[in-house]
């Protein structure tokens, strides 16, 4: 089974882990100013790169944290994690 | 009449001996602590006698004025004092006190999970049957504390000198000692 490295815990499998999309998805300065467009811009779409995509993923079944991690999408590698309010480290597909 | 969590498995877990000794200890006094501020967590382990781990994935163990109690890592912010059975509220009052108005909790999450000693010299070939964290000594020593899954079921794995302590969820905690019992089948003595 596929290693994932929490930024706490260390590798663990998997199955341990939660999926919670993009990363570095910020909340709308003034939600109420966006047009039904616009919020439908930040609610539902999303990049989807063949290669390194930052993403958000909690240790649900361990320490319970959401942390970053870049992934490449076509290998399914996971290149660099980092806590919440880390930058996004420099990664080489 | 309280009944522990294990109480209708004694004898079938007494079974498994002398490969794996299984030790259900119940009632014991947890509180789980969420707080961050270096300070008032250095504070609450002053009231308690005991440290709070500052390592990721370790528990804490010593003896004060309220006996043996452990303090094990749960979370950057999060941790779980176990303490003998019926010191909680006492506890509970203690560290709110040493807390003071720093942002955080403290919670009696004592109902929330029984405890489950695991000795004997199959112990750590058990486990390895339904839990992925590589429990060698070498990568696993004495004082490690994680929180993982044991054939899918959400435990808390305490690694001590001669064993480990298992925290369970109460209600898991049947399932947990069904599938104890069916692992530790193939290192029974034939009779
Ligand atoms: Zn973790």
């Amino acid at each position: 089974m596929q290693l994932i490295p929490c930024p706490w815990c260390g590798p663990r499998e998997e199955a341990e882990f939660h999926y919670g999309g993009q990363a570095h998805v910020a909340y709308p300065e003034d939600p109420s100013a966006l047009s039904d467009e616009e919020w439908a811009q930040y609610v539902f779409f999303r990049e989807n790169p063949s290669g390194p995509f930052a993403e958000r993923w909690s240790h649900s079944a361990g320490c319970r944290r959401w942390f970053n991690a870049v992934r490449d999408t076509r290998t399914h590698d996971l290149l660099a994690v980092y806590r919440v309010g880390e930058p996004m480290p420099e990664v080489t597909a | 009449m309280t009944v522990s969590p294990l109480a209708a498995w004694t004898d079938r877990l007494a079974a498994l001996a002398p490969a794996l000794d299984v030790t259900e200890v119940p009632f014991r006094s947890q509180l789980t602590v969420r707080v961050s501020d270096p300070d008032a967590i250095a504070a609450m382990g002053d009231a308690l006698g005991v440290r709070f781990p500052a390592v990721p994935c370790t528990f804490s163990a010593g003896t004060g004025e309220f006996g043996a109690v452990e303090v094990l890592w749960l979370g950057p912010d999060e941790f779980l004092v176990t303490a003998s059975p019926d010191l909680q509220v006492t506890i509970e009052e203690v560290l709110r006190g040493a807390l003071q108005d720093v942002r955080g909790s403290v919670v009696d999450t004592s109902a929330q999970r029984t405890t489950v000693v695991l000795q004997g010299p199959r112990a750590r070939d058990v486990l390895a049957h339904g839990c992925s964290v590589d429990l060698h000594p070498a990568s696993a020593p004495r004082g490690t504390c994680v929180q993982t899954l044991l054939a899918r079921t959400g435990i808390v794995l305490q690694v001590n000198d001669d064993g480990y302590t298992i925290l369970v969820r109460s209600s898991f905690a049947e399932y947990f000692a069904a599938w104890l019992a069916d692992a530790a089948t193939e290192y029974l003595a034939v009779p």
